[in-house]
């Protein structure tokens, strides 16, 4: 089969594959609805009990899932592609680690009960903070190396934060609902929060999405790549404020959820020929996957107990990886 | 025409001046080598001409201030050849050498025919075509420069700067990539390949120029550029000089202090 | 059909669907003046004062934390109730008129209830007696039993007046809980330690809320009374380890100890005063529980 009929199904599939889970995910809940029930209420115009829970309870829950996972797979398959290094992941650049404390300084100065959406709202600014620091630190010529190492910087930094807020936390119930809140959930997140982070993500994945050529010609380096047109400062600005912004708004509605972006580009890289053109689209839909099957675990596993998801994801994804590392440790770049 | 003019370009990498003043034309049909000892600044000349290093002086590419072309423009232009052989990604032959249509494409066309034809001609000219499947990053060293080198050419532009071309490719291979300058010389296009096998140089180049600590010390046809007192002073070495089969023959023999020395060599 | 029995029919028809609509509407939200009728619970402090307060049938539903014996004193009366999760699928099937939740970690979930047009109120946990008796008399005004609550917060002051009375051999003590923490000033075993006449070292040595003191500090404090809390966790934890340290136990054979069970001060209630009580008799020297370090 041609490389290219190859790709065209691997899309197909994992489109299918998003479809399924998203709908499963609208099917799956405490509440015992029957599945032609749940559909038909989805769409139906009333406002029931079936209708408002769909609508307002479990429609909002799919779409964050469907969207936060593309986001997460799309932007670790760019990190991966810009720094030329196949165990980047999204997390890498400190932006979540900003937005986690964003969001846990809201929990302890009480802006998070004052505002409805006070806690995603501090997380953002996390998320911008870093941007900016980053970008001041890395400069405007900074290679990818120096990108690194300033996103470890503020990751580092950030976590640090985070450790002394709960330290000094004299109330027990404000550092338990901080740990918590970084496991990552989509528990109860409301259409207010698919519109508070929605555009954020869009706007980060139409900021990635130009990077599919230009990171195709980093293949060969920076300076070959620089030669045929690509212009590192408009990639390094795409790359850096593209993840923030989608990574960020979805760190400050779900909490940090790790190893999508790590796992899904490594898995589909194989699958897509390696052009990272190719496996921007893939790691989109391979992301949205996996979170959504998560997310269905999550109330499939432990109804009763609130499992988080982001504990699921890292007790899936870590095993896995290193598998994946054992299993190609010898053709690994 | 020319299409390419430095004027008075200067790089410096902190204190240091690695290029100083140095100021050349190329037109079409040339095949230029850019020879000099290592440390004299080849590889900065190059990639300060593509703009990859802040540099003083004057850069025209195609006539035009090397500022005024976009990067997409410029690459249209001028393909480079870096030294380093990267490649990132397993990525297949036939894709790694399509990526030199990049310039040619807008960002979401596919390939259309000229780029096909473009990139069947590249393969087969460096031979890599029945490699086309496989991951690039599975050839050996050769077959890796090789097809690196079809990238280069794949993207058809008039002046080719190459630096180092030849380092790990086996003698037929050399030489054939020689020849192919050449005929891309003779073709109308331009090619400046920097080397330091001498005798490649001498003998398929049609003009050299001679780099010594950032300077150009030297400007013309082989035979001009490699005089003993060139070769001794910038090189530190003696040489042997003849023709042979239509081109000139030039061997380093030996290093100038040993041979000064009480003839260790015959 | 005679035209006088029409027009009946028509009034009852109408009167019919005027009560149904108003049943509804009061049962799908209640208005400052009602009473609720239907009440969920979600939060272990409200599930229990809840329980307290309500008449038959007004609290239907609590959280699966009010059946834990180890948390929750009315654990037996908790089973007599739907148990939830804190999940908002859940309580909106339940249709509650009134929902009751802690002011933290259920978030999420309150904001989801209210934009879906339920009513809910939040509890900040109790740190003081004066808290306790605000938040009862708040809970009697929600359900409409104030005479209730009244009556509730007239016997808490009445038990802890009869608490204190008693005398008294111990001065200062030292509540010391897993991973060496203890509990300072504002928090409710502080109040219950401070209604039972104690001094608590912890205040001594400048903790707020709930902190870690080293074991040192203790022993240099040299309390009368140690007091432990009698959570007994089913698999140990390095959690547990400050209680086994030799120096601890040493503190706690020379002196008074004495163990409360966590559930009596986790949430503040009337039976908080227990936990006085307790602390009295051990201060008194009439140990109920000669409770020791693990």
């Amino acid at each position: 089969m041609s490389e290219d009929a190859r790709y065209r199904l691997v899309l197909a599939g994992l489109a299918m594959l998003v479809a399924v889970l998203f709908t499963l995910s609208l099917t799956v809940g405490p509440a015992a609805i029957a599945f032609s029930d749940s559909l038909a209420g989805l769409l139906s115009d009333d406002r029931g009990a079936i209708a408002l829970i769909m609508r307002e309870i479990r429609l909002p829950r799919a779409i964050l899932g469907l969207m936060i996972g593309a986001t997460l797979g799309l932007s670790g398959a760019v990190l991966q592609g810009y720094l030329r290094n196949p165990l980047a992941e999204p997390g890498l650049l400190g932006i979540s680690a900003s937005a986690s404390l964003g969001a846990v300084l809201a929990i302890y100065i009480g802006l998070s009960a004052a505002l409805p959406l006070g806690l995603p709202l501090a997380a953002l600014s996390g998320a911008v903070l870093a941007v900016l620091v980053i970008q001041a630190l890395a400069g405007i010529r900074g290679g990818t190396l120096t990108i690194i190492l300033a996103g470890v910087a503020v990751s580092s930094f950030a976590g640090a934060m985070t450790s002394l807020a709960l330290n000094l936390s004299p109330n027990p119930f404000a550092a338990l609902e901080i740990v918590f809140w970084m496991l990552g959930s989509l528990t109860d997140r409301s259409m207010a929060h698919v519109w508070l982070s929605g555009p954020f993500m869009l706007v980060g994945w139409a900021m990635l999405g130009c990077l599919g050529r230009p990171l195709d010609m980093l293949t060969l380096g920076a300076d070959a790549a620089q030669s045929m047109g690509v212009g590192m400062r408009r990639m390094q600005f795409l790359a850096v404020i593209g993840t923030a912004a989608s990574v960020g708004a979805a760190t400050a509605v779900a909490g940090a959820i790790g190893f999508v972006g790590l796992v899904v580009p490594h898995i589909l890289r194989p699958l897509v020929g390696a052009l990272p053109s190719r496996l921007l689209p893939a790691s989109a839909l391979g992301g949205a996957a996996m979170l959504l099957a998560a997310d269905v675990l999550v109330r499939l596993v432990a109804p009763g107990k609130d499992l988080k998801l982001g504990v699921l994801t890292a007790i899936v994804g870590a095993p896995f990886f290193l598998w994946l590392v054992w299993k190609t440790r010898r053709t690994m770049l | 025409m020319t299409l390419l003019k430095l004027d008075s370009l200067s790089v410096s990498l902190g204190a240091r001046r690695v290029v100083d003043n140095a100021s050349l034309e190329i037109g079409e049909g040339e095949c230029v080598g850019l020879i000099g000892p290592n440390g004299a600044g080849k590889s900065t000349l190059l990639r300060a001409t593509l703009g990859l290093l802040a540099a003083e002086g004057g850069i025209e590419i195609a006539g035009r201030s090397a500022s005024a072309w976009s990067a997409r423009q410029r690459a249209g232009h001028v393909a480079y050849l870096p030294q380093d052989h990267e490649i990132a990604w397993p990525v297949s032959v036939e894709r790694l050498v399509a990526l030199g249509r990049a310039p040619h494409r807008g960002p979401f066309d596919g390939l259309g025919p000229r780029d096909q034809a473009a990139i069947e001609a590249a393969m087969r000219r460096m031979e890599v075509d029945r490699f086309r499947a496989q991951p690039a990053t599975r050839l050996s060293g050769g077959e890796k420069a090789r097809v690196l080198i079809a990238r280069a050419l794949a993207q058809e532009a008039p002046l080719l700067l190459a630096d180092e071309p030849t380092a790990g490719l086996d003698p037929s291979h050399q030489i054939a990539l020689m020849r192919l300058f050449r005929t891309l010389a003779d073709e109308g296009r331009a090619v400046v390949a920097s080397l330091h096998d001498l005798g490649l140089a001498a003998r398929w180049c049609t003009r050299l120029v001679l780099l010594d600590r950032g300077r150009i010390i030297a400007d013309g046809a082989p035979d001009t550029v490699l005089t003993d007192e060139a070769l001794h002073a910038v090189y530190g070495v003696t040489a042997f000089r003849a023709t042979a089969d239509g081109g000139m023959v030039l061997q380093p023999l030996d290093i100038v202090d040993a041979s000064r020395q009480g003839e260790k060599n015959p | 059909m005679k035209p006088g029995r029409a027009y009946a029919q028509a009034i009852r028809r109408v009167a019919a669907a005027f009560a149904m609509a108003a049943l509804a509407s009061m049962a799908n939200a209640a208005s400052a003046g009602e009473v609720p009728r239907r009440v969920v619970s979600m939060n272990l402090c409200t599930d229990q004062l809840a329980m307290l307060l309500a008449e038959d049938g007004q609290l239907h539903s609590v959280s699966h934390l009010a059946t834990d014996p180890e948390a929750s004193v009315l654990a037996v009366e908790a089973r007599g109730y739907r148990v939830n999760h804190g999940l908002a699928e859940e309580v909106f099937l339940m249709r509650p008129d009134l929902v009751l939740a802690g002011a933290y970690t259920t978030r999420a979930t309150v904001a989801l209830l209210r934009r879906l047009g339920f009513r809910a109120e939040e509890f900040e946990p109790e740190a003081s007696f004066d808290d306790v008796r605000a938040n009862i008399r708040r809970m009697g005004a929600l359900l409409g039993h104030q005479e209730r609550a009244e009556a509730m917060v007239a016997a808490l002051d009445r038990d802890l007046a009869e608490a204190s009375a008693q005398p008294s051999r111990a001065a200062s003590a030292a509540l010391y809980s897993s991973n060496s923490y203890v509990s300072g000033s504002g928090t409710l075993a502080d109040a219950a330690l401070g209604a039972s006449g104690l001094d608590n070292v912890a205040d001594m040595l400048g903790i707020k809320g709930a902190g870690r003191v080293p074991l040192e500090a203790l022993i240099m404090a040299d309390p009368d009374l140690v007091v432990t809390s009698e959570s007994d966790f089913a698999r140990p934890a390095l959690a547990q380890e400050n209680f086994r340290h030799p120096a601890f136990r040493a503190l706690s054979a020379h002196k008074m100890a004495v163990s409360v069970p966590d559930k009596l001060w986790i949430c503040g209630a009337p039976f908080t005063v227990e936990a006085v009580r307790i602390l009295r008799r051990a201060a008194a020297g009439q140990p109920i529980e000669r409770g020791d370090a693990r």
